[in-house]
């Protein structure tokens, strides 16, 4: 089945092939090109997940024209994300590495912009005996003096970090506890939510993470209102002077907006079924 | 997404985030097959029809390299492609066309490696009479091609069918940008972190349907080509 007069018909559609595709290249480069006004966002998950994007946003590109690309991370990720250059902007919930994200010179300043609380989650049926306690640090010893499962984000994340420093308040070396109660899944909240939903395990959450969450089983807020439970979140720019292709100028603008009045309502705005998930906190400029 | 809908009503209703979705899931794999297909078919011809020293551990390395894990494919472009990566200055990060670029090199070994086999196959058949008839390499390479399109196309569909399903690498260089980068399957892993399995479930049913329709396509399409050339 040798046909030669075949081959010009292969080498022709051949060709078209080619261009479609180099046209097709050419054409999503140049239309990458024509949103020049689109910053990328590296942020957390809680924040995507909660749906406080969805809502503020859309408020922030009718205002400005400037897209904003959010890439949800656990914040380890997301400011090593701007330690690349690959994140215009990063806006992430763990003060210390923040400021040292600052002051190793890849972040330009670092603005407050809102908080939450982290609450601890449990099973109803509360095999530590914990629920009601005021007090985080003896909840968690409680915790692991009766072995009961735990589950942690294990990802370096805000809440991850957080939670080692609340184990610490408890007086418990959680990195020397090699247990199987004590489940490290390095994932993001979801993940962490469904596989203590599934094993009936406690586990920390930011608020409004959880009451985003909709496969909740058995679980329920075990502890909340400690005030070690503060979660502050903070936005930063990350430094043009290091990363050239920083698109410092709206970069800024989403961070003057956010922590102006009307960003800052837009966040206080924003619940699921009347109940506040944020609560702006940023710093007013005296004019 | 909006809040509270299944998946049935999302597409009764025809959802325009979902439509953007799913347009953006297609586009990125089709121009991945089209460009793994473009570099492979030759590339296996090649590997076929040539002798060399090293083709032993060549044709290993790309029969080998159809399983390569995707999150590592996308850890190295990401790094790759990263701002203070080797290739930072396109700026293609959390771009289609870095999921493009990370799904075809996903892609590219699986077509390569069935075009080698399918040609070699092939050329067993037809070597006497090529080489009777004086035909040389670049001829020999597009007719075993060409007659043996309708083998390569089932090659080009087991690729389609890896990048469709593949969650990882697209996650790592596409960074799920709602609106931008976010296709069917990192939807479905947004959703599931998100704990609602429902909608999840769903949309990978949808998945599922768009993988059998396109080789549904494909199957009527071999089909109605074999009748015509019959």
């Amino acid at each position: 089945m040798i046909a030669e007069m075949e081959l010009p018909v292969l080498n022709r559609r051949l060709f078209t092939a080619i261009v479609v595709i180099l046209t097709f290249l050419a054409s999503s480069g140049a239309s990458a090109s024509a949103q020049e006004q689109s910053i990328v966002v590296a942020s957390t998950t809680s924040t995507r997940d909660s749906g406080l994007f969805d809502h503020i946003l859309p408020l922030f590109t009718t205002r400005t024209g400037i897209e904003v690309r959010v890439v949800a991370q656990g914040t380890g990720q997301a400011l090593d994300a701007g330690r690349r250059g690959d994140a215009d902007v990063v806006f992430v919930h763990a003060r210390e590495q923040e400021e040292k994200f600052v002051e190793q010179g890849f972040g330009v300043k670092r603005f407050d912009v809102m908080y939450n609380d982290f609450v601890l989650i449990g099973p109803k049926g509360d095999p530590a005996g914990i629920k009601g306690s005021p007090d985080i640090a003896l909840a968690l010893t409680s915790i692991q003096r009766k072995k009961a499962a735990f589950v942690s984000r294990g990802d370096k994340s805000g809440t991850h970090i957080a939670e080692l420093g609340l184990w610490k308040a408890a007086g418990v070396d959680i990195a020397a506890v090699r247990e199987p109660w004590y489940k490290e899944i390095g994932q993001g909240m979801g993940a962490a939510l469904n596989t203590a939903s599934a094993m009936d395990a406690y586990v920390l959450s930011d608020r409004a993470t959880w009451l985003a969450f909709k496969n909740r089983g058995e679980l329920e807020i075990v502890v909340e209102g400690d005030k070690r439970l503060f979660n502050q979140y903070g936005v930063i720019l990350v430094n043009p002077a290091r990363h050239p292709s920083v698109k410092a100028e709206p970069g800024q603008r989403f961070i003057d907006w956010l922590i102006s009045p009307e960003g800052q309502q837009a966040i206080g705005e924003y619940n699921i079924d009347g109940q506040q998930l944020f609560f702006p906190n940023a710093e007013q400029k005296r004019s | 997404m909006s809040e509270g809908l299944n998946a049935w009503q999302l597409i009764a209703s025809g959802d325009a985030t979902l439509i953007s979705i799913v347009r953006l899931s297609l586009t990125i794999t089709l121009a991945a097959v089209a460009v793994a297909a473009v570099v492979g078919l030759p590339l296996g011809a090649l590997l076929a029809l040539t002798r060399f020293p090293g083709r032993s551990a060549l044709v290993v390395l790309v029969n080998g390299f159809m399983g390569l894990p995707p999150v590592v494919v996308g850890l190295t472009v990401y790094l790759l492609l990263s701002r203070s990566g080797p290739l930072g200055a396109f700026g293609l990060l959390f771009t289609p066309a870095a999921m493009v670029i990370a799904q075809a090199l996903l892609v590219l070994p699986i077509i390569a490696a069935l075009t080698r086999q399918t040609i070699e196959d092939l050329w067993r058949e037809y070597r006497d009479e090529l080489t009777a008839m004086g035909v040389g390499p670049p001829g020999r390479v597009a007719t075993l091609l060409w007659d043996s399109r309708f083998s390569l196309i089932t090659a080009m569909l087991a690729g389609f069918g890896r990048a469709a399903a593949e969650v990882g690498t697209v996650m790592i260089v596409g960074g799920n940008i709602e609106g931008f980068t976010r296709t069917m399957t990192t939807t479905i892993a947004l959703e599931t972190s998100k704990g609602d399995l429902p909608l999840a479930m769903g949309l990978g049913a949808i998945l599922i349907g768009l993988i059998l329709a396109i080789n549904a396509a494909a199957w009527g399409l071999r089909v109605w080509s074999e009748q015509r050339v019959a």
